[in-house]
């Protein structure tokens, strides 16, 4: 039901375009970008929340020090995870674009061969 | 007669509410309709409408209320609900659009086998759902406590009615006017302060309350560590981080928002468009926290209706009665839209995975049958949680329940989310494990933690005592740093165990190429 053939008639081997997707180099570039992005920040904002927590719960007399008049430490740094964050949900809007190219030229390439669109995407919902 | 005027306030509101619910729900007749919007919401829609369904009484009342009484340590708490959505963008909105169709099990279920996984993902959402709405509950109930100096269970009863049918709309006009409501406190705290930054953290740095025993304090409220103290302090609030930032990842109430937008750029966007709204309205919650822990004071707060109720006793002491009244009718329109989208979202999912997927084999036998069993669970889900919270009563802090809320979601459900997507050797087993684990686990961390275990001096009153008079087993209210580690245990253990599913693999590839491609996800439909 799902094994969607090539709409040209040919008769060789039915391949889905699942796989045929899956096979692609423009694809395996597409997971690995998304990869080199997707991890390295994650980790980047985990570890910068988290210093909150550590360092006002087991260190909280440096960071009730006051350093900017009346403001202490403590509230500039959890004032800068907003900043941080706004910043970093800006840096993968700019990474992003480049996913949505990978992906518009992996559709192209799918209905160019012949691969028909519309009937998939039922089973399992 | 500001009796009166408060009283036209709210009743005009929930007349606007309802009409607004009314007109849109005539407008959609199918369930692709009902439940995801045609697909066809833009992404600034969203992003208010997801800003909407998230910023709760939790936030307005919940947070502004820990800041006024323990300073620093309730800001903490707006730190996290901003950074979560962070996950949210990087790992979890666009595969999930792209794989899903209504409710968060769609995206389960595209691998495993699908009823057993619906099953236990429904049991999830709604016990989610339940805990998030009983905040929402108790912050109804204050609120009118305070209004009206009355019993305030019919007017509870009322907002879960309301609370049925929920539109994109309705998310969007509460977003709206509830960060239309802070900016003007926020703006009326600094005025109070001269406009000047400089005398309004001088301030903050000279709190004076009485503490117990009737002695006068001094406190600087930057200062950390007034509710989270030592021993076990550092550890809650690690725990309280940990909890929102997967957490809201797992909140089935948002999920479902990505699947009212016609594809994963759109839910991208409007994921940002959220965070600049959600991060903007935490921000200023350091002016409605700190402005009632200044101008109006915790001894103040505390005898008139309590932590919640900071926001609104701040607006009348800095503005008068007609400012307050209206803040209360922001408060109450912001509660009755999140009750309506938790309503829809925990609806939602038993009616279309538990009833029809698990009970029905997926045939949706009468048109509409599913539509009409929504509606029933609404009215179960909300009995339950006007039950518990009046059990609770009105003391509770509502952004800390919520934080439990969050917890659950983020042990149950963000494992198995993450290895849905991610995992191509995860399985049924997996699935089934890790959210049984995560629920659980949870459930029993909160319950033999200090929120419902301790032990009582005879002086306390019969309604905030503890409901089990025992010492706490488990040394924390938040239970996130062992819950989430056991959901992901039983994920992985179930996994292991679990038969090799060569099916699941296979459905992992064509779920890699959707999720990332958008190839062959539900689109948007003209109407």
């Amino acid at each position: 039901m799902a094994t969607l053939q090539k709409t040209d008639g040919s008769t060789g081997v039915e391949k889905s375009k699942w796989d045929r997707v899956q096979e692609m180099d423009e694809f395996r570039l597409l997971l690995l970008a998304k990869k080199e992005f997707v991890i390295p920040t994650t980790v980047f904002f985990v570890v910068y929340y988290f210093a909150l927590p550590v360092l006002v719960g087991y260190a909280p007399d440096f960071m009730a020090r006051k350093v900017l008049g009346p403001v202490n430490l403590a509230y500039l740094f959890a004032l800068s995870q907003f900043f941080v964050a706004w910043g970093i949900a800006w840096a993968y809007v700019s990474a992003a674009r480049k996913f949505d190219k990978f992906g518009a030229h992996i559709l192209e390439t799918l209905k160019r061969e012949g691969y028909d669109e519309r009937q998939d995407g039922k089973r399992g919902l | 007669m500001h009796l009166d005027l408060t009283l036209v306030m709210f009743l005009s509101f929930i007349a606007i509410t309802l009409g607004i619910t009314a007109w849109a729900s005539r407008r959609s007749g199918s369930s692709a309709s009902f439940f995801a919007a045609n697909r066809q919401i833009t992404a600034w829609q969203n992003g208010i409408a997801v800003a909407g369904d998230y910023m709760s009484a939790a936030s307005f009342l919940g947070i502004a209320g820990l800041i006024a009484f323990f300073g620093y340590d309730g800001f903490l708490y707006s730190v996290g609900w901003l950074v979560a959505y962070l996950t949210v963008l990087l790992i979890v909105a666009e595969p999930l659009r792209n794989a899903g169709k209504y409710t968060m099990a769609d995206v389960l279920a595209y691998r495993m086998n699908p009823r057993p996984v619906r099953a236990m993902a429904s049991i999830s959402t709604l016990t989610v759902s339940t805990f998030y709405m009983i905040a929402q509950m108790i912050g109804a109930g204050s609120l009118v406590a305070l209004l009206l100096k009355e019993s305030h269970i019919s007017f509870t009863v009322a907002v879960s009615c309301v609370g049925v049918l929920a539109t994109t709309w309705v998310q969007i006009i509460k977003a709206i006017l509830l960060i239309a409501g802070t900016i003007l406190l926020s703006i009326l705290v600094l005025a109070h302060f001269h406009f000047s930054f400089t005398e309004f953290f001088q301030a903050i740095s000279t709190v004076t309350y009485h503490g117990a025993g009737g002695k006068l304090i001094v406190q600087d409220f930057m200062t950390p560590g007034l509710r989270f103290k030592l021993p076990y302090g550092p550890l809650e609030l690690i725990s309280l981080g940990m909890a929102l930032i997967l957490g809201t990842a797992g909140l089935p109430h948002i999920l479902v928002r990505f699947y009212t937008v016609p594809d994963a750029k759109t839910a991208r966007f409007s994921v940002v468009w959220a965070m600049i709204i959600i991060g903007s309205f935490y921000i200023m919650t350091t002016f409605l926290g700190f402005g009632a822990a200044t101008i109006v004071g915790r001894d103040f707060i505390a005898k008139n209706g309590g932590t919640n109720m900071s926001a609104p006793l701040l607006a009348k002491a800095i503005a008068g009665d007609v400012f307050f009244a209206f803040i209360c009718a922001i408060a109450f329109a912001t509660i009755l839209a999140v009750v309506a989208g938790l309503t829809i979202s925990a609806s939602t999912s038993f009616a279309h995975d538990f009833w029809t997927n698990v009970i029905h084999h997926g045939v949706e036998r009468k048109a509409g049958e599913e539509r009409l069993v929504a509606r029933i669970a609404a009215f179960v889900v909300g009995a339950i949680s006007i039950a518990i919270a009046i059990a609770l009563g009105p003391t509770a802090n509502v952004a800390f329940l919520v934080a439990l809320a969050f917890a659950v979601a983020a042990s149950a459900n963000l494992p198995v989310i993450v290895f849905s997507i991610y995992w191509k050797r995860f399985n049924t087993a997996g699935a089934v494990c890790g959210l049984l684990f995560g629920l659980v686990g949870s459930i029993v961390l909160i319950l033999i933690g200090p929120s419902i275990m301790g032990i009582d001096a005879a002086t306390v009153a019969a309604a905030a005592r503890h409901p089990i008079q025992h010492a706490p087993i488990f040394p924390l209210e938040n239970p996130g740093i062992l819950s989430i580690p056991i959901g992901f245990a039983g994920a992985l253990l179930g996994t292991f165990l679990g038969a090799k599913d060569p099916n699941a693999v296979q459905r992992f590839e064509e779920l890699e190429v959707r999720a990332n491609t958008g190839l062959g996800s539900e689109k948007a439909t003209a109407h």
